[in-house]
């Protein structure tokens, strides 16, 4: 069976229709963007770091299987235990053996996007396996059994309001308690008994450093920290294609980082792991999940520099009004757009047109990926795949044919050609509908700009391209 | 004698906005040049190939190519169809032909800036507080203003031109930079969405005080007012051609 596309637009309209939520997340967001740019403003050497970011990352994975090779080998140095999962199945197994060989019930995690698109906490929870997500909004958004709606503020699509009733539901708490205050004392109070207890801790990374064999976890709750001290066992999970060669590139990455995120200079915990505490295990997992693959797509491989920053999806107009969740998608926003349809075409073949392909997040990207302008090119992958559906595939080759034939297309243009071509007039029209569900159409006019210019300059305009280029000589 | 040009007009104009046609040819032969609107131009091409169906743009470019290669430059009021002559005139062998057309397209306003370096514009006069809307086509892939992601320094060809006008006045929206949400086939796949940017986007340049949105591409305009008469915001449009030529309202 043929899986549905995501039905974007549909998710969009439910949105758009809740004006509180609306607002916020579009405010929100843009405060993100515009926090960014101050920051931006404050460092000349601005565009040069995001030129080296982009350079050593295309080293980076130009190079991937030696940089990897050697992050192994200088990590086991460490005492670091180090797997590599092919893809999302092989990491649960992997992660779940960990667990099971200590006889671990209870996980505390930090967030980790490798681990939503592998459906870890799912797998874990079939096996007897209590996974706790200790990021705020990523806890809110396990309470509330949803995907993160972003990759940085994973509940950002939520007021208060709706937090202070999911906390009600699973905390006993006061719903219409809505006080940001209150609510993260609620959480903390419910959470610091489990990582007290808990048997395991995870992580994700946002970096691995291959001369040194460490990695970095960058958090502004301290809540990656909290995971990693759990005394017993701390695995990280980390895309393959987070490695940065030395330790001494890391600084133009985290530079860049919380600006391009949230604004901030830097996050407020930026924590290298360089080995196991004393009397416990460190595991790295390593990802690759298509990354590969990816690797060797010429017209999108650079979407590999992702750093997670979600600064394509604040700056983005139709993330902002649509909300992470329609994308339907582990990865939303721009860069969810260009990503996502690598792990599943049919499904996402929808993404790569919830764009206007307006630029902005080309622009912020602090890796310079140029996400627009893959987003165009996906389009021309996905109609070559025939993952376009029928009625607008029709609509375009019918108007291609139209626009090269100049005698028809001034009839149509002029109204006295009503057939256009072979499509049903009601398939044309039910495509072109929706202009008017929340718009005016334009005005009528008395006469086009051609029968104008028939009239105004009844001598001009016959002439072909080459007896113009006879009269210029002349 | 300036130039021979040929004159395109994209089809929405043609079909929607004759008067912006009229503002656009008549301007360049006040400044002097030799226009022609060959009669049996179509369209760029650029609807097809932006929803990814890249040889349906076949045929439209090879007219466009035959119709304009003769000229020795081709100017368009539209920045998007600009940007889709001279970045993604793909869909055809690329000739002699193409590659003169793609290397002498213009869009108006940089035609006027860059090439003509037009700076006054004695006839005109508008004394209204307009907002400036740059199409994503004219700002991020144009270039003809300064982006605010880039934190460059700033600078806009379509203000510096109204600037020649006289009594003009500008308002300063709070998103200068943001997409109004046309975006071609996404205003009717992506309905929702798009209508909500460009209400917002309204908004905006009404709040800010103008009683004009003027821009140079009558796309972006067509769904801004659309969106403006549907919620009743008091705002008027007008094509940055028909401001430089002299309209008066």
């Amino acid at each position: 069976m043929r899986e549905k596309p995501v039905n974007h637009a549909g998710a969009a309209v439910a949105f758009i229709a809740d004006k509180p939520h609306l607002d916020f997340h579009d405010a929100r967001l843009w405060d993100m963007r515009q926090k960014r740019d101050a920051q931006m403003h404050l460092l000349p050497e601005w565009q040069d770091l995001r030129s080296r970011a982009s350079a050593i990352k295309e080293h980076a994975l130009a190079n991937l299987a030696d940089y990897l090779e050697e992050f192994e080998r200088n990590a086991k140095s460490n005492g670091i235990h180090v797997h590599w999962a092919a893809d999302g199945a092989e990491h649960n197994r992997i992660v779940a053996e960990i667990l099971e060989a200590r006889g671990a019930r209870t996980l505390i995690k930090s967030k980790s996007m490798v681990t939503e698109e592998c459906d870890l906490r799912p797998y874990l929870a079939a096996r007897g396996v209590t996974v706790t997500e200790n990021d705020l909004g990523e806890r809110i958004q396990q309470l509330d059994d949803q995907m993160p709606s972003h990759i940085v503020v994973p509940s950002v699509h939520k007021l208060t309001s709706d937090v202070a009733r999911i906390f009600a539901r699973s905390y006993g708490t006061d719903p219409n308690a809505d006080d940001p205050h209150q609510l993260a004392e609620a959480q903390r109070l419910a959470a610091r008994p489990v990582i007290l207890h808990a048997d395991a801790g995870m992580t994700g990374g946002n970096f691995f450093v291959a001369e040194t064999g460490t990695f970095v976890v960058c958090t502004n709750e301290g809540n990656a920290d909290l995971s990693a001290t759990v005394p017993g066992v701390h695995i990280a999970t980390i895309g393959i294609e987070r490695v940065v060669p030395r330790m001494a590139d890391l600084g133009v990455f985290i530079r860049l980082l919380s600006r391009s995120a949230l604004g901030s200079p830097i996050t407020q915990y930026t924590s290298h792991f360089r080995g196991p505490q004393d009397g416990s295990e460190m595991h790295v997992v390593l990802v690759d999940n298509g990354r590969s693959a990816r690797l060797g797509m010429a017209d999108f491989w650079t979407s590999l520099k992702c750093i997670r920053c979600g600064a394509c999806m604040n700056t983005c107009p139709v993330y902002r009004r649509s909300g992470g969740l329609s994308y339907g998608a582990v990865y939303s926003g721009p860069i969810g757009a260009i990503i996502d349809p690598t792990f599943n075409e049919r499904k996402y073949s929808t993404l790569p047109y919830a764009s206007t392909m307006n630029g902005s997040c080309t622009n912020v990207c602090p890796v310079k990926i140029n996400i627009h302008e893959q987003l165009y090119k996906w389009r021309q992958v996905l109609v070559e795949h025939h993952q376009m559906p029928f009625v607008k595939r029709e609509i375009m080759h019918m108007a291609g044919k139209l626009m090269g034939q100049p005698r028809l297309y001034r009839a149509a243009i002029n109204g006295t050609e009503t057939a256009l071509g072979t499509l049903p007039r009601f398939a044309l029209y039910n495509w072109l509908n929706p202009w008017g569900k929340n718009r005016e159409l334009p005005a009528p006019v008395k006469e086009t700009f051609h029968s104008w210019y028939r009239r105004n300059r009844p001598t001009a305009g016959k002439a072909t391209p080459e007896t113009v280029k006879t009269e210029t000589k002349a | 004698m300036g130039m021979k040009i040929g004159l395109f007009v994209p089809c929405y104009i043609d079909a929607f906005y004759p008067g912006v046609g009229i503002a656009t040819l008549e301007l360049l032969e006040r400044l002097g040049q030799d226009v022609t609107y060959p009669t049996e131009q179509t369209c760029c091409g650029q609807p097809m190939t932006n929803a990814g169906c890249v040889s349906d743009s076949a045929a439209a470019e090879a007219l466009f190519v035959k119709l304009f290669s003769g000229f020795d430059a081709i100017v368009m009021p539209s920045g998007s169809c600009t940007h889709h002559v001279r970045a993604h005139f793909d869909a055809i062998e690329q000739t002699d032909a193409v590659r003169h057309v793609r290397a002498n397209t213009y869009e108006l306003v940089e035609f006027l800036h860059d090439v003509l370096k037009v700076r006054d514009f004695p006839w005109a006069e508008f004394p209204h507080t307009v907002g400036l809307h740059n199409s994503c086509s004219s700002l991020r892939a144009l270039r003809t203003a300064s982006m605010s992601e880039l934190g460059e320094p700033a600078f806009s060809k379509p203000k510096t031109l109204l600037s020649g006008v006289k009594g003009i006045r500008f308002a300063t929206p709070a998103r200068p930079d943001e997409c109004c949400g046309f975006g071609g086939t996404f205003s009717v796949t992506e309905e929702a969405v798009s209508a909500r940017m460009g209400l917002d986007k309204v908004r905006d340049h009404f709040h800010a005080g103008a009683e004009y949105i003027v821009s140079a591409d009558s796309s972006c305009m067509m769904h801004q007012q659309g969106c403006a008469e549907r919620n009743h915001v008091d705002i008027r449009f007008i094509h940055i051609a028909e401001i430089l030529n002299g309209a008066r309202q």
